[in-house]
Order: structure tokens, then sequence, then C-alpha cells
């Protein structure tokens, strides 16, 4: 058209425009492994440091245990003997502890550690999923009717969950759902993740593990969801003011379309980052709930290392611990620069 | 034919202080081919005039009188007619075009969805035609159409603005200050490309800018507005060079720089400030400013009188001899 010919000229320079380069997303995620990788290396130093400041006479849990052969002992007594450069150095070359041996159990830590990585996983995964599916509805459901009674009666009970001691609520269900007091039957059992003797890949197994979940997942779930829908209730409201939704509304869209369309892509993102750094933390955190529920998972090992003051399997823990935060934390980067035009760059 | 007809439109903002009269009643009408234009200093209601032309107001403002679209009130229609005449009857270049634009969003896929939304002929393929079509007009390739908002200039932003609402044809065009983001020289140009492409298609454009060389140039007629009203109307060119209301007269004077950012805002030789429309003066709002000012101005709420042909101005020397 002869009417935009100068305007043209103007604009034809600028921005090559176009679809973010699959260049740029690659470039993204390895800059940020790179930088998680800078923080493993903090991590396992400052692992070798802080468990041999703990108390305690490491050398004589091991005395105690009877099924550690006598070669291993010596070796472990010469380990630790040493002095600490010595051992700082045996430590860089071995720093995940590949060989070492529990002081409580005996057993190779990494064996430990492993048998009961799943249950945790299992609880991890439920109650994320609950907490997901049920605080982001509700926090976009009163946020986008702000003030109105559906947002008055939640925000009253999230901010119950949200103040509810976990323990307490674990303890609560356990009396009212597991133990069967007054007219309550027992409905769940409490102790365990799997009745003894079944396999938990066959059909049964995996009706038992959803029974022995069901108390603590919605125990570990409760506070979560409190916080996904407080979280996603203020994105909601805050992106509520924005221009473009004035512009989607302008375009004659239903109101309900312009809330999943336009309003919670972008109020999610928040609530995204919190939700993955939050399974980051909880593979340690659900320490708690684990032991309330004598739940067989990694937090109630944590729990029975620092009682058994096991420190080679607290520090094989630790390393869990803090390569899940790192882990998820490059998760959560990744899948918000893949939800976010404006972090690719 | 009036294809926008504004009859004693109020808007009155309900907050915490009081309400808030932003739009005192205004009559306008804006026939098909028509390009008027609207001025006026900062708050004073503009913005609110056009959102009601989409019944876009905030739930805590109140409107009255009539906003009639195609002759259908906007105000009183049922939501499901409402939102066919949003964007299929009237479309809004908004003011403001850098946040304008969902951030998370194609460019492209913006602009498809009220086509599919509107026309049920259309499909993803005819849409991003036209949509490629649309960029290409208001002067951007069409490879934009894959750009996220943030790629863009203000400039390209507001072009993508004006492609955006003009994507299903609208009778009615509201432009509200759609040049604020670009230099001068570009400004003049997607002014007239925006009055070109509606004048073509036979649609009634309404412009609003502060810059009035711009609005004297490109606008068949000019209304002014003061304090929430309109206080002068009339053909473009006659309107500056010869205005009788003096409010109108001081802005026409403070623009012999044309474009000048500043000269926008603070019109030279006008004194003091625009009311805050809950706090107006009594009698004609623009007494406490005027050279022109009387006794009897600050107890006469003076409304728009007949100001020679298809002119009128809200001032009480108007018609008395005087201006
Ligand atoms: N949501 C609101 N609540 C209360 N008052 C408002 C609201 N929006 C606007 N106002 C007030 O209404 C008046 C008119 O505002 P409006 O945005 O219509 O002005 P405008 O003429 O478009 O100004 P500008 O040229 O700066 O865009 C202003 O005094 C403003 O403070
Ligand atoms: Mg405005």
């Amino acid at each position: 058209m002869a009417l935009t010919s100068p305007v043209d000229a103007r604009t034809g320079t600028v921005s090559s425009g176009g679809a973010t380069t699959p260049g740029g997303i690659g470039r993204f995620i390895g800059y940020r492994l790179v930088s998680g990788l800078g923080t493993l290396v903090f991590v396992l130093l400052f692992n070798f440091f802080l468990f041999r400041l703990l108390p305690g006479d490491p050398a004589a849990r091991y005395r105690a245990v009877k099924n550690i052969g006598a070669a291993d002992l010596a070796r472990i007594r010469a380990e630790l003997d040493a002095p600490v450069l010595t051992q700082f150095w045996a430590y860089l070359r071995d720093p995940l502890a590949l060989n070492g041996i529990s002081a409580w159990k005996g057993q190779p830590v990494w064996d430990l550690v492993g048998g009961r990585a799943w249950p945790t996983v299992v609880l991890l995964g439920s109650s994320t999923l609950i907490s997901v599916l049920i605080g982001v509805r509700v926090g976009i459901r009163a946020g986008w009717k702000r003030g109105g009674r559906f947002d008055k009666a939640s925000t009253a009970v999230t901010l119950l969950f949200y103040a509810t001691p976990e323990f307490w609520l674990g303890l609560m269900l356990i009396l009212l759902l597991s133990s069967g007091v007054g007219p309550f039957p027992a409905l769940f059992p409490s102790g365990g993740v799997i009745d003894s003797g079944i396999d938990p890949l066959s059909i049964d197994g995996a009706v038992s593990v959803a029974e022995h979940t069901v108390l603590p997942a919605t125990a570990l779930a409760a506070v979560y969801i409190a916080e996904y829908s407080l979280i996603m209730r203020a994105s909601i409201i805050d992106e509520q003011s924005q221009d473009y939704l004035t512009t989607a509304r302008a375009k004659g869209l239903m109101d309900h379309v312009v809330r999943r369309r336009h309003a919670v892509p972008n109020a999610s993102l928040p609530t995204i980052t919190l939700i993955f750094l939050n399974i980051g933390f909880i593979i340690g955190g659900a320490i708690t709930v684990e032991t309330v529920f004598s739940y067989p998972g990694l937090g109630l090992l944590t729990f029975e290392a620092v009682s058994e003051q096991d420190f080679v399997l607290m520090q094989a823990l630790f390393l869990v611990f803090t390569l899940s935060v790192i882990v998820f934390n490059i998760i959560a980067d990744v899948v918000i620069a893949l939800l976010d035009p404006r972090i690719r760059g | 034919m009036a294809v926008l007809e504004l009859r004693d439109v109020h808007l009155t903002y309900r907050t915490a202080q009081g309400p808030v009269p932003a739009v005192r009643g205004v009559d306008l009408s804006v026939d098909g081919g028509e390009v008027l234009g609207l001025a006026g200093e900062s708050g004073c209601g503009k913005s609110s005039l056009v959102a009601s032309v989409l019944r876009l107001q905030p739930r805590s403002a109140t409107v009255t009188g009539q906003v009639l679209v195609g002759g259908e009130n906007v105000q009183t229609m049922s939501w499901r007619r409402l939102r066919a005449v949003r964007w299929g009857e009237a479309a809004v270049v908004f003011q403001g075009a850098l946040h304008s634009l969902n951030p998370i969003q194609r460019i492209g896929r913006q602009l498809v969805e009220p086509i599919l939304l509107h026309d049920s002929a259309a499909t993803p393929r005819t849409a991003a035609d036209k949509v490629a079509g649309l960029l290409a007009q208001v002067g951007l390739p069409e490879t934009h159409a894959d750009s996220y908002p943030h790629q863009l200039s203000g400039g390209q932003k507001q072009r993508v603005m004006i492609a955006l609402a003009l994507t299903c044809d609208p009778q009615v065009l509201i432009a509200d200050e759609p040049t604020t983001a670009l230099d001068v020289m570009v400004q003049a140009q997607v002014l007239e490309l925006l009055v070109g492409i509606a004048r073509q298609r036979g649609m009634g454009v309404v412009i609003i800018s502060h810059d009035l060389s711009v609005l004297a140039t490109t606008c068949h007629r000019v209304a002014v507005m003061y304090a929430g009203r309109v206080v002068e109307l009339g053909p473009a060119q006659e309107l500056f060079e010869h205005a009788r209301h003096p409010y109108v007269r001081a802005l026409a004077r403070a623009f012999p720089t044309i474009g000048e950012a500043r000269s926008r805002y603070a019109p030279a030789g006008l004194p003091g400030d625009p009311p805050f429309p809950d706090r107006l003066p009594s009698g004609c709002p623009f007494h406490p400013r005027c050279a022109d000012a009387v006794d009897e101005c600050s107890s006469v709420d003076v409304r728009l009188r007949p100001a020679g042909p298809g002119r009128v101005a809200a001032c009480v020397h108007v018609g008395a001899g005087v201006g």
C-alpha cells in the first residue's frame, strides 16, 4: 500500500522479530547447569566440615554395631584417626561417600538411602498433586472474584491451614481416622508405607501403599494448599489491574476465557516457581510428617540418623537434600523460561 | 448515519474519598467515514468516556445516559450482545499500548484471537492471512506475528494495537492517544495511516490526542473537553483558528511548536492547574483560570450553545458578541 511505504522504511531494520531460537533456551539451560554445579562444589566442601564439627564419638558408634566385620572396623578406625587434612584428601577423592558404612545399621549408607527414597517420592508426589490441584484452583477462583463469598470463605480456611502445625494436624488425623476412637472407625493404617510381605509393584501393593500414604500426604498437603492458594490469589489480583486484560475483555471474550487464556498463565508464573522450589525442599522437609506417621522415607531416616548420631548417613542425606534443592531450582528456572519469553530474552 | 452516538453521558467513580464525576454530561456523534478529534488536558475524562463505549468502565463506576453503537445502547444491552459488539462493532486502540498486549503470547496469536471469535467463517489459516495483511498495512513485517511484545519497540507495539483494532472491521474505531510513544514524524504517518484505512472502510473514528496540530490536520471535527464536559465542538481547522471558548483559545495558542512534548501537558499562557473532578469550582469550572471571566462565570454553569455554523461552545461570552 502506498500509504505505508514511508512507515515501512522505518521499521525494515528494527528487530528481526521471530521466535526465540532453540539455541536460546539451550544456552539458558547450559548456563543454569554450570551455575548449579558451582553450588554443588560449595555444598560438597561444606558437607565435609559440617559433620566434623558435630559432637559425639563416631568410633564408639561403630563398635556398638554387631554386623561390621573386623576388617571394615579397622579401616573405619584408621580413617577416623587420620589428621583432618588426610581425611579431607580422602573425602575429595570420594565426596559422595560411595562406600560409606552406616554407623547405625552397619550397611552401606547409599543402600539405606536408596531403600527409603521411594516412599518419600510417593508421599511427595501425591501431596504435591493434591496441593497444586486444590490450592491453585482455589486461589484462582478466590482472586478473580476478590471480596466475594468464595474468596472470604476460602481465605479464612486457607489461613487456618497455613497456621496449623503439621505435626498437630498429623496427630489429629491419626487420632480420628486411624486409631478408631469413639465413633470413628479405624479407616487408615498408620505407620509404615506398605503392609509387610506384599510386593509394592503388585496391585495389592499399590493399594496398600495408597492406604498408608493418604493421611501423611493430607497432613503434608494442607499447608501447601494454603500456600499455593494464597500466592495464586495474590497473583491473580495483581494481574487483574493489567491493561492486557482490558484488551482481552474489549475483544469480546467471555469472562472465563479472559481468566483462563490470559490472566491465569501470567499469574501462575510465581506459583510455578514456588511449587518446584517447594518440591526441592520437601524432600528434606517431610521430616515432621514422616516421623509422626512413622512413614519410612528420607525424612524419618534423617530423624533416625540424627538420633543415632550416624554422621556418615547424615552426610549422605544432607547431600541428597541439597542436591534436590539445587536440581529443582534449575528445573524451576527452566520451566519458567519455557513459559515466559521475557526471561529467554 | 451516526455509528456512535453519546447522549448526556455521565460517568462517576465511587471512591473512598467520595464520588469522582469524571464525565459530566457529554453529547457527541460520529458518522461512518467521519474522523472526530477529542482533546483536553490530562484528567478531563477522555479515557473514561472511551471506556463507557465498550462498557469497560470498572465496577466502581456508574454510567448514565445513552451510549449508542450502531443505534444500540451498549450500557444496557445483554452481555451476550455486548460481547458481539465489543471489537466486532467498536474497537479501541488503548492508551498505553506498552502494556496492552499479553506479555507471554505471540503477537500473531493475540491478533488472530478476535477474528476467530467474531467471524464464524474464519479458520486459523484465513485469520493468520488476514493478520499478515494487517501487519503489512501498519508497516510491520509479517514475521512480527511470531514475536513477543517485549521484542517490539514502543512504536511497533502501537502499530500492533492499531492492527488489532482493525482485525474485525468495526464500524467504530476509537484511538486513545495512539501515537504518544512515537516521534513526531512517525506520529503523523501513523495517524494518517489509521485515518486512511478507517476512511477507506467507512468507519467512524475518534482520535484522542493532546496534540492539537495533529488533530487539526487529520480530523473533520474536533471536540475539546474540560472537567468532564465538551466545552467546544466544531470543524477542526476553524475551531483552532477562531476558537470561541477561552480555554480552547489558550490551548490553540500553546501550539506554535508542533509536537513539543512539554506543551501538551502545560499549555503556555494558561495559569493554574485543571480542577480535580471531585472538587470542581462553582459556575463555569474554567472560570478561576479564565482571563475573560466576569462575575456571572462563578455562578452560572453555562452549557453548550450555538456558536456559528456547525459549532457549539460553552461560554457566557458566546452569542453575546465576544470572541
Ligand atoms: N478507576 C478510577 N477510580 C477513580 N477515579 C478515576 C479512575 N479512573 C480515572 N479516574 C479519575 O477520573 C478523571 C478522568 O480520568 P481519565 O483517565 O478519563 O482522564 P484522561 O482525560 O484520559 O486523561 P489523560 O489525558 O491523562 O489520559 C481523573 O481525574 C482521574 O483521576
Ligand atoms: Mg486518558
